[in-house]
C-alpha cells in the first residue's frame, strides 16, 4: 500500500502524459474513434424517417450511443497499447502506487473522450440542424460529468479484459451495462437542453449522474490494484 | 497448490435436492389446485406464485455472489469463489424464470409481452450483469486471476443495481405495486399468501440445493485440474 498520497496523482499526471504523447504522435485511435463517431451520428440520421421523427428528438440518443462506442474504442486502446514488448510488467515493476495507473490511464482516457465530443457535438448540430448556442455551456458541463463516470468504469474493465481472449468483445459486454445509470439520464438532460427547458428541470438526473461519479471512480480506484498480479 | 481428497470420495445421490423437488411440486400443487384463481386477473395471477419467489431467489444469489467475492478478497479461500461462481449461475437461471415468466403475465393483463417498466428493466440489466460475469469467468483460464476479476465484478455489480433502479424509477413504471411487503400490511387473501409463501420457501430450498450441487461439481472440477497439473 502506498502512503504518500501526492505520488498518486503526481505518477497519474506522468502515465496520462505519456499515453496521451503516445497518442498524439500515432493518433490512430483518435481519428478512427472520431471516424466512428461520425459514421454513425450520419447512418443513423438515415435509419429513422425524418419527417416522423425530428432531428431534436433523435439526437440525444444517438450522441450518446456514439459516444459509448467511441469511448470504449479508446479506452480498450489504452490497455492495449502496453500489451507490446511487455510494457504492462515494466509499469508495474515501476515504483508508482497501482492508483496512479488507474487514474493516469483514466485522466488519458478521459481527455480522450472528451476530445472525441468536442467534435461530434458541433457535428451534430451541423448534420441535424439543431441550435446548441444557448445550451452549450450546459451540455459541455453534462459531457464532462457523464465522462467521468463512463471512463471510471471503463479503464477499469479495460484492465481487466486486456490480457483475455476476447478482450475488445467482452469489454462492452462487461461495461454496457455500467453505462445504462450513465447513458440514461445523459440522453435524458441532453434532450432537455436541446429543447430548451431550464436546467432545474434536469436536476433529478444530475443527481444520479454525480452520485454515479462519485461511488464509480472511487470503487474502481479502490479496486483496480487489486486486479493486477502481486 | 493442495489437492482436495474429496475427489475420490463417490457421490451418492443428492437427497437435498430431492427433497427441493418434492417442495417444489407441493408448491405448485397448491398454486395449482388448491388456491382460487383471482377475482380481477383469474388464472393468470398464478404466475405469482412462480415469478415473485424467482425474483427473490435471484436477488438473493447475486447479494450470496457479491458478498462471496468480496470476501474472497480478503481470505483468498478457493471455496468462496466456488460459491460465488454456483451462486451467479443459479442465479442467472431464476433470473431467466422471472424474466420469462413476467411477460407471460403481462400478455393478459398489460396487452403486450414486453414493456419497458422499471422493475421489468432492471432486471433484464442484472440478467444482463450477470451473464457478463459468467462471460468473464469462461475467459479465463487461471483460478486465482479469475476469482479476483469476478470478486470485483460482483462487487462493482452489487454497488450498480441501486444505479439502475433509480434511474429506470425515474424513467417510469408500471409495475403492480407490491401486494405482501408494504405498509398496509398482506393485501391477499390467506389461502393465497400460504401459498405464495410455500413457494416462497420451496424456491429458497430450491436455490441451496442446485448452488450445493453446482458447488460440489465446482469442486470436483478444481480436485481433476490439480491433479492434472500435479501428474505433469
Amino acid at each position: 500500500m502506498s502512503t504518500a498520497a501526492p505520488g498518486v496523482l503526481a505518477s497519474a499526471w506522468i502515465i496520462a502524459r505519456k499515453d496521451l504523447a503516445i497518442e498524439f504522435r500515432t493518433r490512430s485511435a483518435f481519428i478512427s474513434a472520431l471516424v466512428l463517431s461520425l459514421l454513425s451520428i450520419v447512418i443513423f440520421y438515415f435509419a429513422w424517417d425524418p419527417t416522423a421523427i425530428g432531428p431534436a428528438d433523435l439526437a440525444p440518443g444517438v450522441l450518446w450511443v456514439t459516444f459509448t462506442f467511441s469511448g470504449l474504442l479508446g479506452m480498450h486502446r489504452s490497455f492495449g497499447v502496453e500489451q507490446h514488448d511487455g510494457a504492462m510488467d515494466a509499469l508495474l515493476v515501476a515504483p508508482v502506487p497501482r492508483e496512479g495507473i488507474f487514474l493516469g490511464k483514466a485522466l488519458a482516457n478521459l481527455t480522450f473522450v472528451l476530445g472525441v465530443q468536442a467534435v461530434a457535438l458541433p457535428a451534430v448540430a451541423l448534420f441535424y440542424n439543431l441550435p446548441i448556442g444557448p445550451a452549450f455551456l450546459a451540455l459541455a458541463a453534462l459531457m464532462v460529468l457523464a465522462s467521468i463516470g463512463l471512463v471510471a468504469v471503463g479503464t477499469m474493465f479495460a484492465g481487466m479484459t486486456a490480457n483475455t481472449r476476447l478482450a475488445e468483445l467482452l469489454l462492452p459486454v462487461l461495461a454496457m451495462p455500467f453505462f445504462v445509470p450513465i447513458v440514461m439520464p445523459a440522453a435524458k438532460v441532453t434532450a432537455l437542453l436541446l429543447a430548451g427547458r431550464p436546467v432545474a428541470e434536469a436536476f433529478a438526473w444530475l443527481r444520479i449522474l454525480l452520485a454515479f461519479d462519485l461511488v464509480f471512480a472511487y470503487a474502481c480506484m479502490l479496486l483496480f490494484p487489486l486486479t493486477l498480479d502481486d | 497448490m493442495s489437492s482436495p481428497s474429496a475427489g475420490a470420495r463417490r457421490a451418492g445421490p443428492d437427497w437435498f435436492l430431492l427433497v427441493a423437488v418434492i417442495a417444489i411440486t407441493a408448491a405448485f400443487s397448491r398454486a395449482i389446485w388448491f388456491t382460487p384463481p383471482d377475482l380481477l386477473q383469474g388464472y393468470a395471477q398464478k404466475i405469482l406464485y412462480v415469478h415473485a419467489p424467482s425474483a427473490w431467489v435471484a436477488f438473493l444469489a447475486f447479494g450470496v455472489t457479491a458478498l462471496a467475492g468480496a470476501f474472497w478478497l480478503f481470505l483468498k479461500d478457493p471455496r468462496l469463489d466456488r460459491v460465488a461462481e454456483s451462486s451467479a449461475e443459479v442465479g442467472v437461471v431464476f433470473t431467466t424464470g422471472f424474466l420469462v415468466s413476467g411477460p407471460l403475465w403481462g400478455k393478459p393483463i398489460w396487452g403486450a409481452w414486453w414493456v419497458w417498466d422499471a422493475r421489468l428493466t432492471l432486471s433484464l440489466f442484472l440478467w444482463f450483469l450477470y451473464v457478463g460475469y459468467l462471460v468473464l469467468r469462461g475467459v479465463i483460464p487461471e483460478r486465482d486471476l479469475r476469482a479476483r476479476y469476478s470478486a470485483i465484478v460482483g462487487i462493482l455489480g452489487a454497488l450498480l443495481i441501486p444505479f439502475i433502479h433509480l434511474s429506470v424509477y425515474l424513467f417510469n413504471t408500471q409495475h403492480p405495486k407490491p401486494v405482501i411487503a408494504n405498509t398496509a400490511g398482506i393485501q391477499m387473501p390467506a389461502v393465497m399468501a400460504w401459498t405464495f409463501f410455500g413457494a416462497l420457501a420451496a424456491f429458497t430450498l430450491l436455490y441451496v440445493a442446485l448452488v450445493r450441487a453446482r458447488y460440489a461439481l465446482a469442486n470436483e472440477r478444481d480436485a481433476l485440474d490439480d491433479a492434472a497439473t500435479a501428474d505433469r
